[in-house]
């Protein structure tokens, strides 16, 4: 896809290095040149806004690490020291905290783009999967960090989330020990967290290089789901995409300044703000809200090992998805039932989450919101699994335009959406 | 090197396999502290027992004292409490486990095997399911349907012999080893 | 906006609380908070600067009783978005305070009487906590923990709003059927209704030296102004912040609009 290099190395330097460590030729072909699908819209802006999001957590969260002490008797009160007493530090910890959940938004953005145009189809599984482990190491570093400011939901969250791996059986209560590092979460396990949370950041700016690297070898998908044919269907990424996502991340980094500057706390758990307390439990201990769906899904099954499997099988399965699907087309704007599938899809995701962020006995519009759960659950699985496999089978797709380049340049109001 | 021989080949395959057994046993060997060193300290292991002073407990209430970091739940019922926890039919009990850790293991959960002295009952503060430490019911202030304790996280109701009735909760509040080293003193752990 | 959200957000609540009502049983779930409005609210709130001063004094001669408020140190009375007391005012308050003095050249930490050896705090000090620890506040008020309200308005649902309907809201008298516990009293917008707290503020409690009347509606406005401001120190610089960097952002975006709209032309693109 990336084609040969079109790299033209100038000045006496530039070609020396070249010889020795061709960094600028990578850089001038996999950012400035690269061929890019022409008819990328608004959702294909979200890769590179995840990207900053990456990089913001990473260095506020740096910063954070520089005031922040690591333990149990300190950590709440260090937390409070940042907010009142560092300069700009009520800033930094704002932003970070407030930088995980737009971090999420963009990423389910991203992911439910990538179901919709078909981004995981062949050959593009192995971006997919990788996809799946960044969300994954994602969900780990954020609930490693909401420990961090132990306040009674960072205790009583670490406390149910590890408490999940005492589901499996004989050797489950040695594996929550052994994460504990102690009868129950405590100091050890705060410092461990905090070890963890560090870490993990890089790791998934690793496995990001390899999403991008894969990215790079079959080309983008476009929202028409049709294969690249000439030349005439791409633009170099600069500077046409360059100026299209920084325009489009302002704009998003506005949404997240109005969340840091005037509802910082909007996100949060008023009970974050008292400090932990192992004999107390908050009477609604409620994850953040971007893992709501899951936690949804867990208190839907009334047995403990079988409620912790569907929770992890929920994330597992979207790893699937490539193979699942049998259809031929990629783009649901061509699969005309798919289409109804897909965006009940998000509706049953949006009611786990809200179904998660009820008490247990909460009823909605007279009925339990725990049968409610267990109905979209089923239909989340049910779309993973049999929807997309057979209905990929069975439905007519709507008829695929010749090239990228005659959908947008030949019939022009047609291809808007 | 020259002449190769299949018996030369031999030896030089079982050091090559060998030396990649020993690299193994290295690995496993530098593992092993990288991995222990993740379970309880020294320092929390000796926090294993707690003495705690019980007289001034009434009927009817509880306390909770702390034990290994987690709450335990020391209560003195009232004779209708103890009534309604013997009268209850073990084999219709979702747990049918005395989850007694100091009687045998396949003890069935009646509440004789549940206690020592049927007006105090000890159990671990925390919930089977996923560890909250479950609201106490009183008279006044009932929580959940069966008179012992309910856990806000889940919805799981226990009795008050501390036995699961309902939600998701898989087992019986655990009793921990403890005894009583007077009439208003008992020793944890 | 944020008032709006309060609004469904609290009827919400309400709606939720009359589901889970029994026909049996009373239902002690903490009442819904009153609906109050503060000068912090909204995007251009700030802290009624009188209010902060004046609530000071309340917490001084009313909560500080029972209640620490350990993140508060007396230098930051004099900040920039706080009660900007002047730093004469600041340091005649912390010098009226007593703190824990330390050990004396002897290594003693108590006097011949087994009392805390005090000095006179100054504006670094943090305000002094009324009990040296959770069991001394527990013994003294029959049980129950006073707790730290640096952080309370920011630690309930509609904080401001909850404390200030807790404050104003003593004195009702219970449903039939509701018996209050021993040692404890009636308060509707307490969880479970029995609060181990007194009455904290009276009619005329405390006597405002700018002439205000002490009614315990204005002292309970007052105090949860300033606790609002204890919890949440930076926020007047945060919103002023927030103006500057949201103009900013919009004018980047005008120009990386315009320059977007021109390598659309350029490109041919839809």
């Amino acid at each position: 896809m990336s084609g040969p290099s079109t790299y033209n190395p100038k000045s006496g330097i530039e070609k020396w290095l070249d010889q020795r460590l061709p960094l600028p030729r990578f850089m001038h072909d996999t950012m400035l040149t690269f061929p890019t699908p022409r008819n990328l819209n608004f959702w294909y802006t979200f890769g590179g806004i995840l990207t900053f999001c990456l990089g913001v957590q990473i260095i506020t969260g740096i910063v954070l690490a520089m005031h922040y002490v690591a333990n149990a008797g300190l950590a709440f009160d260090s937390v409070e020291k940042i907010m009142r007493d560092v300069n700009y530090g009520w800033l930094i910890r704002y932003v970070h905290a407030n930088g995980a959940s737009m971090f999420f938004l963009a990423v389910y953005i991203h992911m439910f783009r990538g179901i919709y145009y078909g981004s995981y189809k062949a050959p593009r599984e192995i971006i997919w999967i990788l996809g799946v482990l960044i969300y994954l190491l994602m969900t780990a570093t954020a609930f490693f960090g909401y420990v961090l400011p132990w306040g009674q939901m960072s205790f009583w969250g670490a406390t149910v989330i590890t408490n999940l791996f005492s589901a499996i059986p004989v050797i489950g209560p040695g594996i929550a020990t052994w994460l504990w590092g102690d009868f129950a979460v405590g100091d050890a396990t705060l410092n461990r967290f905090f070890s963890l949370h560090y870490l993990l950041p890089f790791i998934i700016a690793g496995v990001v290089g390899l999403h991008i690297w894969a990215l790079h070898v079959p080309g983008n998908n476009n929202p028409l789901g049709i294969d690249v044919k000439s030349p005439q269907d791409t633009v170099p990424f600069h500077p046409y995409y360059t100026v299209k996502d920084a325009f489009f991340l302002v704009l998003f980094i506005i949404v997240f300044a109005g969340f840091v500057f005037f509802e910082p706390e909007f996100f949060g758990s008023p009970d974050n703000n008292i400090p932990a307390n192992p004999l107390v439990t908050p009477p609604d201990i409620v994850p953040e809200w971007y893992l709501l769906p899951f936690y949804a899904m867990l208190r839907s099954v009334p047995d403990k090992l079988l409620g912790v499997l569907v929770m992890g099988a929920a994330i597992v399965s979207l790893a699937v998805l490539p193979w699942t699907d049998t259809s031929r087309v990629r783009s649901n704007r061509f699969r005309p039932t798919m289409k109804w599938f897909f965006w009940f899809f998000v509706v049953a995701c949006v009611t786990l989450g809200y179904c998660g962020s009820q008490p247990v006995d909460a009823t909605i519009a007279g009925i339990p919101a725990v049968w409610i759960a267990r109905l979209a659950s089923l239909y989340y699985f049910a779309f993973i699994y049999p929807i997309m496999f057979f209905v990929g089978l069975f439905e007519t797709p709507k008829p695929l335009p010749a090239s990228i380049a005659q959908s947008v340049l030949g019939d022009k109001p047609a291809a808007a959406e | 090197m020259a002449g190769t021989t299949s018996d030369a080949a031999t030896r030089r395959d079982f050091i090559y396999v060998a030396s990649g057994a020993m690299g193994a046993v290295a690995a496993g060997a530098v593992a092993w502290p990288l991995i222990q060193q993740m379970n309880p300290s020294a320092a929390a292991l000796a926090l294993a027992t707690t003495e705690t002073d019980i007289g001034a407990i009434q009927p009817g209430q509880q306390v909770i004292i702390k034990h290994r970091g987690q709450p335990l739940f020391v209560r003195r019922r009232t004779p209708e409490e103890i009534k309604s926890a013997q009268a209850v039919d073990v084999a219709a009990l979702p747990d049918g486990l005395a989850r007694n850790a100091g009687k045998d293991a396949a003890l069935p959960a009646s509440d004789a095997n549940r206690t020592i002295k049927a007006e105090w009952l000890v159990v671990s503060g925390v919930c089977t399911h996923l560890g909250c430490t479950p609201t106490v019911s009183t008279p006044s202030a009932p929580e959940g349907e069966y008179g012992g304790w309910l856990c806000h996280c889940h919805g799981s109701a226990y009795d008050t012999s501390g036995r699961i009735r309902k939600g998701p909760a898989p087992e019986n509040l655990h009793v921990p080893v403890y005894s009583f080293m007077s009439d208003t003193r008992i020793k944890v752990g | 906006m944020r008032l709006a959200l309060r609004i469904t957000l609290a009827a919400g609540l309400a709606v939720g609380l009359v589901g889970a009502v029994s026909a049996q049983e009373i239902d002690t779930h903490a009442r819904a908070p009153k609906h109050v409005e503060y000068e912090f609210e909204g995007p251009f709130g700030k802290y009624d600067r009188a209010a902060l001063q004046r609530g000071y004094q309340v917490y001084k001669e009313v909560c500080a009783a029972c209640h620490s408020l350990k993140q508060i140190a007396f230098r930051n009375l004099m900040d920039h978005g706080g009660p900007e007391f002047s730093e004469a005012q600041a340091r005649a308050l912390a010098a009226a305070a007593k703190v824990p003095a330390g050990p004396n050249d002897k290594g003693e930490t108590h006097n011949d009487s087994g009392e805390v050896l005090t000095r006179s705090a100054v504006l670094a000090d943090y305000f002094p906590a009324p009990f040296p620890n959770e069991e001394a506040a527990r013994t003294a008020n029959a049980g129950a923990l006073p707790p730290d309200l640096s952080l309370m308005v920011k630690a309930r649902h509609h904080g401001a709003a909850y404390v200030y309907s807790l404050l104003t809201s003593y004195g009702e008298k219970p449903p039939a059927g509701f018996a209050v516990a021993k040692g404890k009293y009636y308060n509707p917008y307490f969880a479970g209704w029995n609060i181990g707290m007194p009455q904290p503020v009276t009619n005329n409690g405390v006597t405002y030296s700018d002439g205000t009347k002490a009614s315990i509606e204005q002292q309970a406005h007052d105090v949860v102004t300033f606790l609002a401001w204890a919890a949440e120190p930076k926020m007047e610089q945060r919103k002023q912040m927030g103006f500057a960097v949201l103009i900013f952002l919009l004018a980047f975006a005008s120009v990386l609009g315009l320059a977007y709209k021109k390598v659309k032309g350029e490109y041919a693109l839809k």
